[in-house]
């Protein structure tokens, strides 16, 4: 079994594919999806966990590349720039999976990119704009 | 008392090499085991920091002048404006100012991504900033327009001066209505989604001089990661405010002017900030030493977040309005540990205010002082305090008389 969140980008000649649906009935993939950003004749973006066996999620891997996605590991879509960070804590109440955080005594913010689920609230809450997404070009 | 020490006795110890710094976090344990008197006879000085967003900030710069010359009508650092009603060559650049072309909130909420507060950081930094002025030309000024680049370092003056930082405390801020609000507060989520403050207690300078026994104009302090002055009381200081027994204000209350050569400042010190759907602001670190001139200026400084309250203040509608009245008190004890209760509801909270940064001052102020580097100023003058009879004034709308 593996487990892996990914983030898919789509070329807007195949926003309208079902590739969900291909994910699911030829590779037998479970699809959580996290987040979507779908529209018609545009580049779109599709943020989901992936699970299923290694074998098929390779092979299904290897076909989202055929088809022409760009297949990204979803870990690293945002970044905490620590040295821009100033430690107040103000993205603690706003990041929603608990990603980002405040230690407790040290009162200094933590970043967890393996919980994080690139809502991107973070990236304008953030008043010393700490954090970067490699996001930005597809908007 | 038993314990009496003077400025001029904590500076020959601190020359001498024999001075006792803590800071105001690491006194308390001192205090747990030792008592005020045992705690005030061990420690000469407490350290106290804050780093927080303090939108009361800016820089007088004096560029030099040109040839030939020009009397500087407009002035943009970066494209942000900065005041140039003041001598030909001087200007200030306030930590709020936007560039024109910024579509603030036109685009709610607007992202205020470079404001006078980022081009202040971009200074210290040692950054090249691109001046250009424009001016009406007269027979000693003749030069209507210039367009230049420079660095800090190129200037004659630079001269940070805040009209008002170190809030002493300062309102929760959370949000009543149904929908998502920005504020200076930061972002607050609907129906008391997130509760925000900005303060850091126990460390924060004027918390542990309460009624600024040893604070007044001229003491020397952290500004900026440099070495400042306090120039007078903050511009709203409002210290006749209710108290707690230990003498901490229930309310905002006390403010400081200060005053220093940004020349010798740090970037990290002073940060840029963006507040979504709010403006841009400054980062500003500032620390003040505390001498324990006797017993009773230990106990303040003995002061513990679980003593310090502040008010939980709707910024849906009641601050907007300038309604008053608040959603009761918390303490600072509550509001670091991430969760506060309203009304029996469990609000999650957040700072503005680093604390950790707050610690790092007070901790670089504790070593300058045990360096030699950093000798204690007495003040030239008193701040008015709780007797100085002072009430907040509004402002109503009228037409004139």
């Amino acid at each position: 079994m593996i487990k892996q969140k990914l983030v898919l980008r789509f070329p807007p000649a195949l926003v309208e594919q079902p590739v969900i649906y291909h994910l699911v009935k030829d590779y037998d993939l479970m699809v959580n999806i996290l987040r979507a950003d779908i529209n018609p004749k545009k580049e779109g973006r599709l943020m989901l966990e992936l699970s299923g066996s290694e074998a098929n999620f390779r092979q299904a891997l290897d076909w989202l590349q055929e088809q022409g996605l760009r297949v990204m590991n979803l870990k690293q879509q945002i970044t905490w720039v620590e040295e821009r960070c100033t430690h107040c804590g103000a993205c603690s109440v706003i990041c929603p999976s608990g990603a980002l955080a405040l230690t407790r005594p040290e009162m200094k913010v933590s970043f967890d990119a393996s919980k994080c689920v690139i809502c991107e609230l973070c990236l304008r809450a953030c008043p010393a704009r700490a954090m970067e997404t490699l996001l930005d070009e597809v908007k | 008392m038993s314990v009496q020490r003077t400025f001029e006795e904590i500076n020959e110890k601190i020359k001498s090499g024999r001075v006792v710094v803590m800071t105001a976090e690491e006194v308390l344990d001192l205090v747990e085991q030792k008592g005020i008197t045992g705690a005030a006879a061990a420690v000469d000085v407490v350290t106290t920091g804050t780093f927080g967003p303090m939108c009361s900030s800016g820089v007088f710069l004096n560029f030099g002048h040109s040839k030939p010359r020009i009397k500087m009508n407009e002035v943009y650092l970066n494209g942000v404006p900065a005041y140039a009603g003041v001598a030909a060559v001087d200007a200030y650049l306030g930590a709020t100012a936007l560039p024109a072309a910024d579509p603030a909130n036109r685009n709610y909420p607007g992202e205020f991504t470079y404001g006078g507060g980022h081009v202040i950081e971009d200074l210290v930094a040692g950054k090249e900033i691109e001046l250009e002025a424009f001016a009406y030309g007269t027979d000693c000024y003749p030069l209507k327009k210039i367009k230049t680049v420079f660095r800090l370092s190129e200037i004659n003056e630079a001269t940070l001066f805040n009209p008002r930082n170190a809030y002493q405390n300062y309102n929760v801020a959370v949000n009543l209505s149904d929908k998502t609000i920005y504020t200076y507060m930061g972002v607050l989520k609907p129906h008391l989604g997130n509760a925000n403050y900005s303060s850091a207690g126990q460390l924060s300078p004027l918390f542990n001089d309460p009624l600024l026994k040893t604070i007044g104009i001229g003491t020397r302090i952290f500004l900026g990661g440099g070495i400042g002055y306090v120039a007078w009381h903050g511009t709203q200081h409002n210290p006749c405010v209710e108290r707690a027994a230990n003498g901490t204000p229930l309310y905002p209350a006390g403010t400081l002017a200060v005053i220093g050569d940004l020349k010798q400042m740090k970037p990290c010190w002073l940060r840029g900030l963006s507040f979504l759907g709010y403006g841009a602001t400054l980062q500003v670190g500032l620390g003040i030493p505390i001498p324990i001139l006797n017993e009773e200026i230990m106990e303040y400084c003995a002061v513990k977040d679980e003593d310090i309250f502040a008010p939980v203040v709707d910024y849906s509608h009641a601050y907007p309005n300038r309604e008053g009245g608040n959603l009761g008190l918390v303490n600072y004890k509550q509001l670091r540990s991430g969760e506060i209760s309203i009304n029996g509801t469990r609000v999650p909270t957040a700072p503005l205010s680093s604390y950790s940064g707050a610690r790092e001052i007070a901790l670089t102020l504790k070593e300058w002082i045990i360096s030699g580097k950093f000798l204690l100023a007495r003040p030239a003058a008193p701040l008015p305090s709780i007797e100085a009879g002072i009430s907040l004034k509004s402002l109503p709308q009228r037409g004139s008389e």
